[in-house]
């Protein structure tokens, strides 16, 4: 109980429970011994009943604090070095929002204002990509939570740190009548516990520190997740007792080793890959960090081995001699041993399904085509969404963290290296770079078909972007909407920050936030963040170029505007054809049509630069040459793109 | 299912378009002769047809191909082949029956396909280049 007298919700619920009658303060007890004496004539087991009154006192003289719960939560989180919280403002957390700002300086964390909850999360999940360590975000009770629901499913599915903080009032005594009850919730984490790897719900601010610290190490554990914790407002609000003063502490944060292959599971897959005459290596979600990729290349390099590089994370330079993303099926049917690192879907790799009337698959690899599997993905798996795929039928599975386990596996080939398969691995990789050159050549001579067309072709798009970028520090950190590929085949890729991957879940609405995350992140290291927007994703929560222009974030962003859902439809007509009723009207509600939609507009009314919408390709270069200068100002920018469906 | 479409989508397409690429040339002297054998069609036609049926959704308007849809044109494959496949396609692509295109509409898409002016010169492209 606070000397002061002022009003500690927790300590009042502690006494009620001791003594069976709620007293809080001198005043408040003058008041309960005026009232009729009920508690102590109650009978045995039957509960006293105190007086309404009693209530904590409208009368407390002492009506501030110093030192609120709030700004224990801050010491916290800055132990933490998070950078910054992400959230759109919630009266159910106004105790730490004010603490943060206050108490806390705004700095590290640093609050981000954003417009939907949907654009907190996904910009805390591209963050966290680029810094490799969790970004924190807090969310309204219940409806904030709601809304953010969905980009915490992607991050789930992407396996990235994220810290969810959510506000609640959990006495139903203290809460203000009205709106506070709507947004109040027995179980807050529950709705998101399908798809959050932890969660947890302090009762105490000891408690807030043990579980804030835990909750941050089990985020950055393989297979890395989402997280969230729980804030009661009066946790958050209340001022510290004494007696809670004596126990606040932080505990010290070590975080886990990732987890490594067995030992003779590495082994076995050393010298199925050495002796392998067409190995393949596929490499998904792995690069976590840059040793990822410097080690997936010294693998590649030792066994001469082809790369497929599926675009989870930025695992494999697109340039690199072994790099043949774009041969994909001629290189797994040839294949004899596959090394899948990281992959989100070893089985829908290794097999083709048809989307017809009957639905089919069939394996793309030969009969007795050796499958290794090294994926963090096998020690954490929920039920209830589906994500997890199609059950692969490997030959060696292990349950580890690819980017530990490869340098194990590295020296495990040298060792069974020998000197006549080191002259056959140099004749394999030869053949490989011819294939990967001619391959290049292909793709220009690709590009180069519609070169002029308008709407504006992707291939022209991607690469205008890139001839104002190549010369820069730059990062492709969003692209939403499918652009072919054009930038991966192109664009020369060849540093991790370089590209973050995708959704994850496939949740429409991440690509803006995500390009405003990685702009966030990318920001104190100089570099110049692009990104291209599809038009779909734009429209989820514009509100996101808002936050660009207000926390001053150099994006260029270049709008994909196919003016449509565009896979949507081509779902549509795949149905009106199989139902043989054509697809003429495949475009009712598919198409961004009548009217069409003016984005440079829309951002240009929240304070970004913008031009558009450009049709005729050669307007294109000049406009992104405009739009950079904004950009390096250390302002977003956004050109505005009428382009070719894919 | 979307990501997996996307991946079959790109794997389809990538095969088709490489194969088209890798044409030696008596094989292209084969096709040329082929499309020339192909039925009279209406040109302007065809690519207002190739619109309104949806074929540019995944091939794009101009039949240029992408991650969805393999490049059409130029050098188109023999119509007989086209026909074909429209029809009974074997990958990733609707059928088109014949209730929902007429054989002279596809005359017509054909003809346009075959109008299509060739990819100018890559070397002459300083973006391609880089």
């Amino acid at each position: 109980m606070p000397k002061n007298g002022s009003v500690d919700r927790r300590n009042f619920l502690k006494s009620a429970a001791v003594t069976g009658a709620a007293i809080v303060g001198s005043a408040a007890a003058s008041e309960a011994q005026n009232a009729p004496p009920a508690p102590a004539a109650a009978a045995p087991g039957t509960a006293p009943i105190a007086p309404r009154e009693t209530d904590p006192s409208l009368e407390a003289d002492t009506v501030t604090t110093d030192r609120p719960g709030g700004d224990f939560m801050v010491d916290v989180l800055k132990s933490l070095n998070l950078e910054y919280v992400a959230a759109n403002p919630g009266s159910s957390f106004r105790g730490i929002h004010e603490s943060i700002i206050n108490y806390g300086g705004n700095s590290a964390p640093e609050f981000i204002t954003c417009c939907h909850e949907e654009s907190s999360v996904a910009i805390a999940h591209a963050y966290s990509k680029v810094e490799g360590k969790p970004m924190a975000v807090l969310v309204h009770g219940t409806v904030g939570l709601q809304h953010a629901s969905m980009a915490m499913y992607n991050a789930y599915c992407d396996r990235v740190p994220i810290i969810v903080m959510a506000g609640n009032t959990l006495d139903a005594t203290m809460r203000r009548p009205g709106v506070e009850w709507n947004h109040s919730v027995q179980d807050a984490a529950a709705m998101v516990r399908d798809f959050t790897k932890w969660d947890d719900l302090p009762w105490s601010l000891p408690h807030f520190a043990e579980s804030a610290v835990r909750a941050y190490k089990i985020s950055m554990t393989p297979p890395m997740m989402p997280v969230m914790l729980v804030l009661d407002g009066g946790l958050q609000e209340d001022p510290i007792s004494d007696e809670v003063k004596g126990r606040l502490r932080i505990p010290k944060l070590t975080l886990t080793t990732p987890p490594q292959g067995d030992a003779g599971a590495v082994a076995e897959a050393a010298r199925l890959l050495v002796n392998a005459q067409n190995p393949v290596i596929i490499a998904d979600r792995l690069a976590r960090t840059p040793a990822g990729m410097a080690h997936l290349i010294e693998l590649a390099e030792v066994l001469q081995a082809p790369v497929i590089d599926q675009g989870g994370r930025m695992n494999f330079p697109s340039h690199h001699a072994l790099n043949l993303s774009n041969g994909g099926r001629a290189l797994l049917g040839n294949a004899d041993v596959i090394l899948g690192l990281e992959l989100a879907d070893f089985w829908g790799t290794v097999d083709s399904f048809r989307d017809s009337l009957i639905r089919s698959s069939r394996p793309i690899t030969k009969p007795g085509t050796k499958l290794i599997s090294i994926t963090a993905g096998d020690l954490y798996m929920k039920s209830n969404y589906q994500d997890f795929q199609r059950y692969p039928e490997v030959d060696i599975a292990m349950a580890a963290d690819a980017e530990a386990t490869l340098p194990a596996l590295i020296e495990a080939v040298k060792r069974a290296m020998t000197g006549d398969k080191k002259t056959a691995f140099e004749a394999r990789g030869k053949r490989y770079s011819e294939q990967h050159g001619n391959a290049l050549d292909r793709t220009r001579s690709d590009a180069a078909v519609a070169w002029d067309a308008s709407p504006v072709s992707t291939a022209r798009l991607t690469a205008e972007l890139y001839n104002v970028i190549r010369n820069e520090d730059w990062a492709l950190v969003s692209a939403s909407g499918n652009t072919s590929n054009w930038e991966k085949r192109l664009w020369k890729f060849d540093k991790h920050y370089q590209w973050l991957g995708g959704s994850g879940g496939a949740g429409v609405g991440y690509g803006a936030p995500a390009a405003v995350g990685g702009a966030l992140a990318n920001k104190k290291h100089g570099r110049i963040s692009v990104a291209i927007q599809g038009d779909g994703d734009f429209m989820y929560a514009p509100g996101v170029w808002w936050t660009a222009a207000h926390h001053k974030l150099p994006l260029l962003a270049v709008m994909h505007n196919n003016r449509a859902y565009h896979q949507e439809v081509m779902h549509v007509q795949r149905m009106g054809n199989r139902h043989n009723r054509g697809i003429t009207r495949a475009h009712i509600g598919t198409t961004l049509e009548d009217p069409f939609i003016n984005y440079a507009q829309i951002v240009k009314g929240m304070g970004v630069y913008s031009e558009g919408p450009i049709s005729n390709p050669n307007d294109l270069g000049p406009a992104l040459a405009r739009a950079l200068a904004v950009v390096k100002k250390g302002e977003p920018a956004l050109v505005d793109v009428v382009t070719q469906p894919r | 299912m979307k990501k997996h479409l996307v991946l079959t989508f790109i794997f389809f397409a990538a095969c088709v378009m490489a194969s088209a690429a890798q044409q030696a040339p008596a094989q292209q002297n084969a096709s040329a002769q082929q499309q020339q054998n192909a039925p009279q069609g209406n040109a302007a036609n065809g690519r207002k047809l190739f619109v309104s049926f949806g074929c540019y959704q995944c091939h794009g308007y101009e039949a240029q191909g992408g991650s969805a849809g393999a490049r059409l044109a130029p050098r188109p494959i023999p119509y007989a082949q086209l026909l074909k496949y429209v029809r009974h396609p074997t990958g990733e692509m609707p059928p088109f029956t014949e209730k929902v295109v007429k054989d002279s509409e596809l005359t017509d898409i054909y003809a346009f396909l075959r109008a299509q002016p060739p990819a100018p010169d890559v070397d002459k492209i300083p973006l391609l280049k880089q």
